[in-house]
């Protein structure tokens, strides 16, 4: 039978990275950048983590491992990496004015190298005496669960059965719903994603908006990356693991109208979609279909992309300038 | 920046010669070079110098990569052809990897369904259209979305780009030889039926004439057509597109039927001359490059030989690192990325130039 104290834990951990990249766009794009660079970022922020667990590990390999740095050196390397990939784009799109599809797309072929070039070759380029990137160890304190989780029964595995990047995506998610809609810097960063040149002639700094909203955007993405191979996969990077979760919090970004609450669920809803042919009957004649369960997400988000674009409600829409460089002597 | 006096600012330039504005390309390339070397010697410990002979050893180092360079550069090339009129329209299609991957199940399909019950000649004729056909359905939808709605085209593309990849995934696994191994296998081996002729005896000429030709026609299209120069018009300003009475949304169908369609193309030949089975990443990505191979060129068909050849050299270039090296493969995509890093950067000291501040200029 259908489980279901069992599928929504599972559904949740698949929506965990899909909702860190989900709020990190949302934030970039509301600043009129749409960063096609996610994927790119996302997989940065996963490896910079491992690099930094993976030296850590190496460092104090026969000791114990002190739980406070354990988790805060790959955290650190992990905003680091997306930081730097943020200040790339940024540096590009916002004070060169270039393309941003362009960019975002080069920005994703580079960031797929990196994580799988290092990935793929960290152990031989540190000489390390390891067969394989197993971080169990550092995984171990990212996915520690809350202490009195496994005696709560039901609730306690549906609610309390995660590590602590889980909350925080969760915490960010709302976090940043509030700044957007409740605060003067979201109103003043709506306004430089609806029109840089009117938000311009009101005062506000847009190359300034513009820069903080995509680099603190790419930091949580990052944290997508690091989720995913932290407490997901339990510290083993596999190149190409991750997979296209990157395109797919941006189409997230889409089917939750911009708004990071409606994100929460509508993150929850593509990671139960996304792991939901587990659940179909299994046998090798039902093979095929499971690949296009697969495809669900991808047209659910292309018809809610088509619907609102039909209803045409003035909320629901993209930020007006998406995509666009601004550049204040441009009439 | 803020301050009351800035320091410097932007200004928009004139139209720069064509020799300044390549002068600061081939420059931002040089640096770019320069920059890889750096970081291609630190992580494999190597003379530069030899680092970029086994650039060119590996485009160039025998006959038969030779070949394979100008292959892998002509479907490029027809790819970042096929997006090119949408671009021009200000249409961004990033759609190119599903529209040639539909293609290329359109072509497999008829390999394997039609295979042996007909003619040679009849079934490359029923390929080619199905082929086509498919590319163009893949891009008439966003394109249908676009001129009825306006629906944001990268995102709608984008995600036709997924749907595309899971129809390829399910037939593959309906169509897998041997049941259990989630492949296709070599399609029509024994019989060869619905594999493209090859031209003059070479297995590799055939793209790279179909690639030619394409370039010339869609140079021919684009300058000096009319659909070309309502291309342009639609791509400068849609409104003044409709004033001076233009119907901008049978222009966008039209537009993207045709780009969608060479994109089909592609796949007919990826499946049908090239690799003679189908899997979901048989096009490697390409759509996605072709977006930087067009957008590099700025979207001149004929500018567009270098720009793909350029990125080309540098995947074969680094992939020959790689294996020279017993580095992962993924390090040709750091080195483009790097290298394309540099080349968005110039453009803008092409289109814009910095003015500092006069003193006593208050």
């Amino acid at each position: 039978m259908f489980d279901i104290v069992a599928f929504i834990p599972r559904a949740i951990g698949q929506s965990v990275p899909l909702l860190f990249g989900c709020s990190g766009e949302i934030l970039t794009e509301k600043s009129g950048n749409l960063n096609l660079g996610i994927p790119g970022v996302m997989y940065v922020g996963g490896i910079s983590g491992v690099i930094g667990a993976f030296f850590y590990e190496q460092h104090c390999a026969g000791g114990n491992m002190n739980g406070f740095l354990a988790i805060m050196i790959p955290l650190l390397c992990s905003l680091l990496g997306s930081l730097l990939m943020g200040l790339i784009y940024c540096l590009l799109t916002v004070s060169l004015r270039a393309n941003q599809n362009v960019t975002g797309l080069a920005m994703t072929t580079f960031g797929v190298g990196i994580g799988n070039f290092f990935g793929g070759s960290l152990i031989k380029l540190s000489g390390a005496d390891v067969p394989s990137i197993a971080l169990s160890r550092t995984s171990a304190f990212y996915s520690r669960a809350l202490p009195f989780a496994s005696k709560m029964g039901w609730f306690g595995k549906v609610f309390l059965s995660y590590g602590f990047l889980c909350y925080a995506a969760f915490l960010i998610a709302i976090v940043s719903a509030i700044v957007l809609f409740k605060t003067r810097k979201g109103l003043h960063l709506r306004a430089v994603g609806e029109n840089p040149s009117t938000a311009d002639a009101a005062g506000i700094n847009v190359s300034r908006y513009k820069y903080f909203a995509t680099c603190i955007g790419c930091m949580i993405a990052g944290l997508g990356g690091l989720y995913y191979v932290m407490d997901y996969a339990s510290g083993v990077w596999s190149n190409d693991a991750f997979g296209d979760r990157g395109w797919l919090a941006i189409a997230l970004v889409i089917f939750s109208i911009w708004n990071p609450l409606i994100g929460i669920f509508a993150s929850i809803l593509f990671g139960g979609l996304y792991i939901v042919y587990l659940y179909i009957p299994t046998g090798m004649d039902y093979m095929e279909f499971k690949e296009l369960y697969k495809m669900i997400p991808y047209v659910v988000t292309l018809l809610v992309l088509v619907l609102t674009s039909m209803r045409n409600k003035k909320e629901n829409q993209p930020p007006a300038s998406l995509g666009l460089s601004y550049f204040r002597e441009e009439r | 920046m803020n301050k009351k006096e800035p320091l410097f600012h932007i200004v928009k330039r004139d139209v720069l010669p064509w020799y300044k504005s390549w002068g600061i390309r081939a420059a931002a390339i040089v640096a770019a070079l320069v920059v890889c070397g750096i970081i291609t010697t630190i992580t494999t410990g190597l003379n530069p110098f030899k680092v970029y002979g086994s650039f060119i050893q590996g485009a160039f180092g025998s006959g038969r990569k030779v070949w394979i360079t100008m292959q892998n550069m002509s479907i490029l090339l027809i790819i970042s052809l096929a997006l090119t009129p949408a671009f021009k329209m200000r249409f961004w299609n990033i759609g190119g990897e599903g529209q040639v991957l539909v293609g290329a199940l359109a072509t497999a399909a008829c390999m394997i369904t039609l295979g042996d019950k007909i003619p040679n000649a009849l079934l490359i004729l029923i390929m080619t259209v199905s082929a086509i056909l498919a590319g163009s359905i893949w891009g008439l939808i966003p394109a249908i979305f676009k001129a009825k709605w306006n629906t944001n085209e990268t995102l709608s593309t984008l995600m036709m780009n997924y749907i595309a990849t899971q129809l390829v995934a399910f037939f593959t696994i309906v169509w897998e030889v041997p049941k259990g191994s989630f492949t296709v296998g070599i399609i029509n081996q024994s019989t060869n039926a619905g594999w493209l002729p090859q031209l003059f005896g070479s297995k590799y000429l055939l793209p790279i004439v179909i690639a030619l030709l394409t370039t010339i026609s869609m140079f021919v299209y684009l300058k000096y057509s009319k659909h070309g120069y309502e291309i342009s018009v639609v791509g400068e300003s849609e409104k003044t597109a409709k004033y001076v009475g233009m119907k901008t949304e049978k222009i966008i169908i039209r537009t993207m039927l045709l780009s969608g369609g060479l994109c089909g193309l592609a796949g007919l030949l990826l499946v049908g001359g090239i690799n003679h089975t189908i899997t979901t990443t048989i096009n490697s990505g390409q759509g996605f490059t072709a977006v930087m191979v067009s957008w590099l060129a700025k979207f001149n068909p004929i500018t567009m030989i270098f720009t793909s050849f350029l990125i080309i050299f540098l995947e074969r270039g680094a992939g020959e690192i790689s294996t020279n090296f017993g580095l992962n493969q993924s390090f040709a995509d750091i080195l483009t990325g790097i290298i394309l890093f540099f080349i968005i950067g110039c453009e803008f000291f092409i289109s814009y130039r910095i003015v500092g501040r006069k003193k006593g200029d208050k």
